[in-house]
């Protein structure tokens, strides 16, 4: 059973096996393990990441493919719920709409990039890539009567997904259970299945090809592998998971604006989970996205606490200052890269 | 209707070229080949360093484009294929320098080769592994190669001679009805080689296929070809029986030079 759900890939590491279930189990129980709304908050962005990293791993590790744009996919889903609930209204099917008008738009427009981009040197792609995200990021926030400009958008989702849902008057194990923690089920386990698909993804033998096609695209066209369609299918694929991701994202913030969404820093984010977690190992995304989001959410915290603690000490107190945290999570990732060029993942699995 | 197909497929040779040139600027690399290839002949294509012999193998098999004239399988033109249709029809090419897909495993390598040939529709959903059949398809050309033992290991990690004989298992794995290997025993120990010339030999048994060997060997194209075609400047400066085209003086000193003195 969990070798049919992991399809085969197993983490091939006890340490490995042992840290993912710590955080399968973190992110399953979180809103009763940690109750409060900032460690909520932290988990449901872990688990969106957790997919979003997975999908550009699907590119970049799998299939050797730089892109630029995955965030533009991760707005259109985004957008697309955004506006199918603003215009839609208040319900289920405004969702569902919205979520598969995003991801079908990201997977069309992956599509027309592909063709036109793949079939000449990978660099090509990477230009492309990056010159369409920046005008979508600028057409975005410029039509403001459409999706809100750099405001974003604000919108109501079912109230069953709210914290205004109250379906107990009592109690639940401890907590107050609302329509909060429902939503965060929602994106629990929808991206727990989207994960699992990826894994399925890779391991298939459409993900074998990639491989190969990574490995030398020469050999793989004399073999007898359309390489173009190939790489095409796995950046619509990509961009399609990357869109669904968004449309989650979208519908646990009730809120979207091209900072949270559509930002080159999160293209960058993204970029630094997959390398830090290891690349081309899907696994690799949870530990890297996990790291990353909890040094963004409480790195400030412990270095806040860390430079109180010292500020008896000269300098110190200076470099551990909660504003420096950009910093060390920049040091962070070049001792990470220096020391573990195959990522944390690739590290485990080689063994000491 | 059928039998009238058969009868056109019989009339054409399996393989054939037609004036087929490419230019490079000025240069003529290959010039105006014309040659037809039998099924179960083992051709053997010599000449010089740079008389385009692996040229003329990349116009057949698509790697480069030509600037002029025809290649044609079973009566087919093949030329305006991609390179991954020409292999599709039945285009088999082994190369000259070990061209393989180094951190996978050896059996992923002949794997991924029997699933290019059997395995139809992209396979999203399916677990690769759960292919059993493709795995035992993989396995078995293994076997042949005598490369079994060695079937998990990462393909970086093999010596130069187990490289070679990978580069021949994956065209025995792909089956094609054409193949073409480019100096396959370049650069392997004296008792590698006939692992490999025994391959060869036993796949010229199968009359349904034609091959194309570039070699330099003499003793090799001496065992092992019907037919001798040399190239000189791009051009076909020969084209016979063994015995023939060696014992034939304009070959011995103008295009051979050396090389075909006995060694």
């Amino acid at each position: 059973m969990v070798t049919w759900l992991l399809s085969g890939d197993k983490p091939r590491s006890a340490i490995l096996a042992a840290l993912l279930i710590v955080i399968l189990v973190c992110l399953a129980g979180a809103p009763f393990l940690f109750p409060g709304v900032r460690s909520l908050e932290t988990a449901a962005t872990i688990c969106i990441f957790i997919v979003l990293a997975a999908s550009y791993d699907l590119l970049l590790g799998y299939s050797g493919i730089v892109s630029f744009a995955h965030t533009m996919f991760f707005g259109l889903g985004a957008y697309g719920v955004a506006l199918g609930t603003t215009h839609l209204g208040r319900s289920f099917g405004a969702l569902a709409t919205g979520t598969l008008a995003g991801a079908l738009a990201a997977a069309a427009l992956a599509f027309l990039i592909g063709l036109f981009s793949l079939r000449v040197r990978a660099i090509f792609f990477a230009m492309i890539t990056l010159a369409v995200a920046s005008a979508v990021a600028v057409l975005v926030s410029q039509l403001s009567n459409i999706t809100g400009g750099e405001d974003g958008l604000s919108y109501r989702i079912p109230r069953v997904l709210t914290p205004a849902f109250r379906p107990f008057d009592e109690e639940v194990l401890g907590i107050r259970f609302t329509g909060k923690i429902i939503n965060y089920y929602l994106v629990f386990f929808s991206c727990f299945a989207l994960f699992l698909v990826m894994l399925r993804v890779v391991n298939s033998p459409f993900g074998r090809v990639l491989q190969a096609i990574r490995e030398n695209d020469f050999r793989a066209e004399a073999i007898g592998y359309r390489v173009v369609r190939y790489r095409t299918t796995a950046t619509c694929l990509s961009a399609a998971v990357a869109a669904l991701a968004g449309a989650i994202y979208a519908i646990w913030l009730r809120y979207v604006g091209p900072d949270t969404t559509l930002s080159f820093e999160i293209m960058l984010d993204i970029l630094l989970m997959v390398v830090i977690g290891g690349m081309g190992t899907m696994y690799g995304a949870v530990i890297g996205a996990t790291i990353f989001v909890l040094a963004q959410n409480y790195l400030q915290n412990l270095m806040g606490a860390a430079s109180e603690a010292t500020h008896s000490l000269p300098l110190i107190p200076e470099l551990l200052s909660a504003d420096r945290w950009l910093m060390w999570l920049g040091v962070l990732f070049i001792l990470s890269v220096y020391f573990f060029p195959t990522g944390v993942v690739g590290r485990l699995r080689a063994g000491r | 209707m059928i039998s009238q197909t058969r009868e056109t497929e019989m009339s054409h040779p399996l393989l054939e070229t037609e004036d087929l040139t490419v230019r490079f600027g000025g240069h003529v690399a290959v010039d105006a080949v014309t040659c037809a290839f039998d099924a179960g002949e083992l051709t053997a294509i010599v000449g010089p360093n740079g008389a385009g012999k692996t040229t003329y193998f990349n116009l057949i098999s698509g790697q480069i484009a030509a600037s002029a004239g025809r290649v044609r399988l079973e009566g087919q033109e093949i030329l305006g294929l991609s390179v991954a249709e020409r292999c599709r029809r039945g285009i088999g090419r082994a190369f000259q320098l070990t061209n393989l897909f180094p951190d996978l495993s050896v059996l992923e390598n002949v794997r991924l080769v029997i699933q290019a040939h059997y395995h139809n529709g992209l396979g999203l959903f399916s677990m690769a592994d759960h292919h059993r059949d493709l795995i035992d398809r993989a396995e078995a050309v293994l076997e042949r190669v005598r490369l079994a033992d060695l079937a998990g290991q990462t393909v970086s990690e093999l010596s130069h001679g187990n490289q070679r004989k990978l580069e021949v298992a994956l065209l025995i794995a792909l089956d094609p009805k054409v193949y073409m290997f480019d100096e396959p025993t370049a650069g392997m120990s004296v008792d590698e080689a006939p692992v490999v010339l025994d391959l060869i030999a036993e796949l010229k048994a199968d009359t349904d296929r034609t091959i194309l060997l570039v070699e330099h060997k003499m003793d090799v194209i001496r065992t092992l070809a019907d037919r001798i075609i040399v190239l000189h400047n791009g051009a076909l400066a020969a084209d016979g029986a063994p015995a023939e085209v060696m014992a034939s003086d304009v070959v011995q000193e103008a295009y051979m030079g050396r090389e075909l003195e006995d060694v």
